[in-house]
């Protein structure tokens, strides 16, 4: 056979003219033509596109966090106090104790060579500017340690559930059933103060509860995704070419599956740090000063009855949080646009 | 004689619905000679690919259940030995082509690797090796500057390649059959004809054994030797291609090949069709499946369901009903 290697059948000059018809750049070749769709599609809205550049700022305000407020000290994350005394300072009102280094972007852009307390103090002169910065870090701390462990719980429970079917899937699906039937916020709350005692003051508690509670959302889509790839006809074809079956669910299967579970969690640290932040409002997780913009919403509860006064400690942490999370649902509104096959052709 | 490559006896698949049990394959006997084409024709859900399906175990179980049967390989009962032994039967003694060269090429992995998965799986063959093999094999079904390509996703292949990798990829490990299950059904008319054209040179220069499944009759005139016509999950007749064109003794086949059009036909007529609809296949039907639209119907044929019997030279039919006279035979 290895004589006649090029002697393909009918006239192929056509075939061969009609590979250059469609360029297709790296990053479609990488992603394959449905998955390309799905990012394009992303950037084709201004909804969206205002919320990847509000993630973008607090991505960058995360790593230019020394820069833009130098630390204090020797633990950045502690928020600088300037006093002891209880009631907030309002923005703009110097700083008298504890000044931080004066970053060089400071004097051209305010015309003064004090540092002030930009957005005022909360109780204990805490300052919320430093609050709001360094919190940017706790923010996506969190939200990036929450989502990678529930995905990766959702996923393994969801494809084994998938993949062997049967008792185990009714198993498994059941437990994640009765997950989905507990109060999210209540049994984070229950569960992470269970743990303060055990685990100490720190960001483990929440995170450890927000994870137990969070990841019966992905087990289900990967499942239903997973079922529905295992009946494609190139599963089959690979099964009829002899690939053993571990090789098909991660080669095969997984790889077609997963896609809009991943987009599911990028998206879904918006909610886990509004989640993260009402935990600790409530009191939930790190000692107090530590830079996260739940405690500094929390360094309000005293205050809240004279806000005519005092509303710089509740808009700043609080704007600051609406953004983050609204940039985060922007983007995921139009993802599950793009992500509806009933959507698709007009996006 | 010829060498016996694979003898099916008595193979009974079930599915298990929730509407009842259907009945998809009931008890299908036939045999494969080397270097033989058989073509096995039939209406959609008649059982043709469900048949080629059990042979390698492929019927998704459950639903699916081969109940009964044999299906020997040489000297294996495919329906018998472990699932690590089917498992190696599979892509490297016998291929197997699909319908939709659309769907059925993992959109996720590029050609290259998706045709090295099965060398480096059953031959052994190191990355580079198989690489090499697989440069040769696209240049093989018709594939131009094939070392260009390899990297290539399905999605940047059309239709009538994809089916032409499909191809190359059931033929990697030189199988002794290769089941094609309504591999032009899914391609224009043109790309067809290439597809065949392709395939019969094929087994010429490798001299496999195939299995062609399909329900066009003009293709099957074309490829193969032999033809099992199916219903309801039943063979009803068998022959040689010439023999059941020039004689069909089936009243079903008779119909089918009426309802073809006709090039030379002059007049305006309507094109014939068989009447009613094929049967459920809830239960084993007692009565001969098709006697409801049969136009030969006697009385036996609704008490006692006729088995395949020799009518003649390997020429296999199963009716009561003797068509040239009209009476039971």
């Amino acid at each position: 056979m290895t004589e006649k290697t090029t002697n393909p059948t009918g006239d192929n000059r056509l075939l061969e003219e009609a590979q250059s018809d469609r360029k297709i750049g790296w990053f479609e070749q990488v992603l394959g033509p449905d998955n390309y769709r799905i990012v394009t599609g992303l950037f084709k809205t201004p909804a969206s596109i205002i919320g990847f550049v509000l993630i973008i700022i607090f991505i960058l305000v995360a790593i230019f966090a020394p820069v833009i407020a130098p630390p204090v000290g020797n633990d950045p994350m502690k928020i600088p106090r300037d006093g002891f005394s209880g009631e907030p300072q309002p923005p703009g009102s110097p700083w008298n104790s504890n000044v931080p280094e004066i970053p060089f972007w400071y004097k051209p852009l305010t015309g003064n060579d004090k540092w002030v307390h930009l957005l005022g103090t909360a109780q204990g002169q805490y300052d919320i500017f430093y609050g709001i910065v360094w919190g940017a870090r706790t923010a996506f701390e969190t939200g990036i340690v929450v989502v990678i462990a529930t995905v990766l719980i959702g996923v393994i429970l969801g494809s084994v559930a998938a993949y062997y079917g049967g008792w185990i899937d009714n198993l498994i699906m059941r437990i994640t059933d009765i997950f989905m039937t507990l109060p999210y916020i209540m049994m984070a709350l229950i569960f992470s103060s269970i743990l303060t005692p055990i685990l100490g003051r720190s960001l483990l508690p929440p995170i450890i509860a927000m994870i137990t509670f969070g990841w019966m959302g992905y087990a289900r889509v990967i499942r239903s995704d997973i079922l529905s790839i295992k009946e494609r006809d190139f599963v089959l074809a690979a099964k009829a070419s002899g690939v053993k079956n571990g090789r098909i669910l991660t080669k095969y299967i997984l790889p077609n599956a997963i896609f809009p579970t991943l987009v599911l969690a990028t998206l879904a640290i918006g909610d886990v740090v509004l989640s993260f932040a009402a935990l600790s409002f409530l009191g939930i997780g790190t000692e107090i000063g530590y830079a996260d913009w739940g405690q500094v919403l929390s360094f309000a509860r005293n205050w809240i009855t004279s806000l005519d006064r005092y509303w710089y400690i509740v808009v700043y942490p609080g704007l600051t949080l609406t953004l983050f999370v609204m940039g985060w649902n922007l983007v995921g509104d139009v993802m599950r646009d793009v992500l509806d096959p009933r959507m698709r052709g007009k996006i | 004689m010829t060498n016996r490559l694979l003898d099916v006896k008595g193979l009974e698949t079930h599915f298990n619905t929730p509407e009842g049990i259907v009945h998809a394959v009931n008890g299908v006997s036939f045999t494969l000679d080397e270097g033989e084409t058989l073509g096995i024709v039939g209406e959609s859900g008649c059982g043709k690919s469900v048949t080629m399906l059990s042979c390698l175990r492929l019927v998704p179980m459950p639903p699916g259940k081969i109940v009964a049967g044999q299906a020997n390989y040489k000297d294996r009962d495919l329906l018998a030995i472990s699932e690590d032994e089917i498992r190696k039967v599979r892509g490297a003694h016998i291929g197997m082509i699909f319908q939709d060269p659309m769907t059925s090429l993992n959109p996720v992995m590029t050609i290259g690797k998706q045709l090295t998965e099965p060398l480096i799986l059953h031959l052994g063959l190191t990355e580079k090796q198989a690489r090499n093999r697989s440069i040769e094999l696209l240049g093989i079904v018709g594939i131009p500057r094939a070392s260009d390509r390899l990297k290539d996703y399905p999605h940047q292949y059309s239709g009538g390649m994809r089916q032409r990798v499909m191809i190359a990829m059931a033929l990697a490990c030189m199988p002794d059959i290769l089941i094609a299950d309504e591999p032009t059904t899914a391609l224009d008319v043109t790309i067809q004809a290439q597809i065949v054209e392709l395939v019969i040179q094929l087994r010429e220069e490798l001299g496999m054994s195939i299995v062609w499944i399909t329900h066009d009759l003009g293709v099957v005139a074309s490829i193969a030797n032999r033809v099992a016509v199916m219903y309801a999950g039943f063979i009803i007749e068998e022959a040689p291609v010439k023999k059941l064109y020039a004689g069909p003794s089936h009243p079903y086949t008779v119909g089918l090949l009426n309802s073809l059009p006709q090039i030379q036909v002059q007049e305006k007529k309507r094109l014939y069709s068989i009447n009613g609809m094929p049967p459920t296949l809830y239960k084993i039907p007692h009565a001969c499946p098709f006697a409801p639209r049969c136009p030969w119907v006697i009385e036996r044929c609704w008490s006692e369901n006729p088995l395949l019997f020799p009518i003649g030279d390997s020429h296999k039919v199963a009716c009561w009903v003797d068509i040239k006279t009209g009476r039971e035979r």
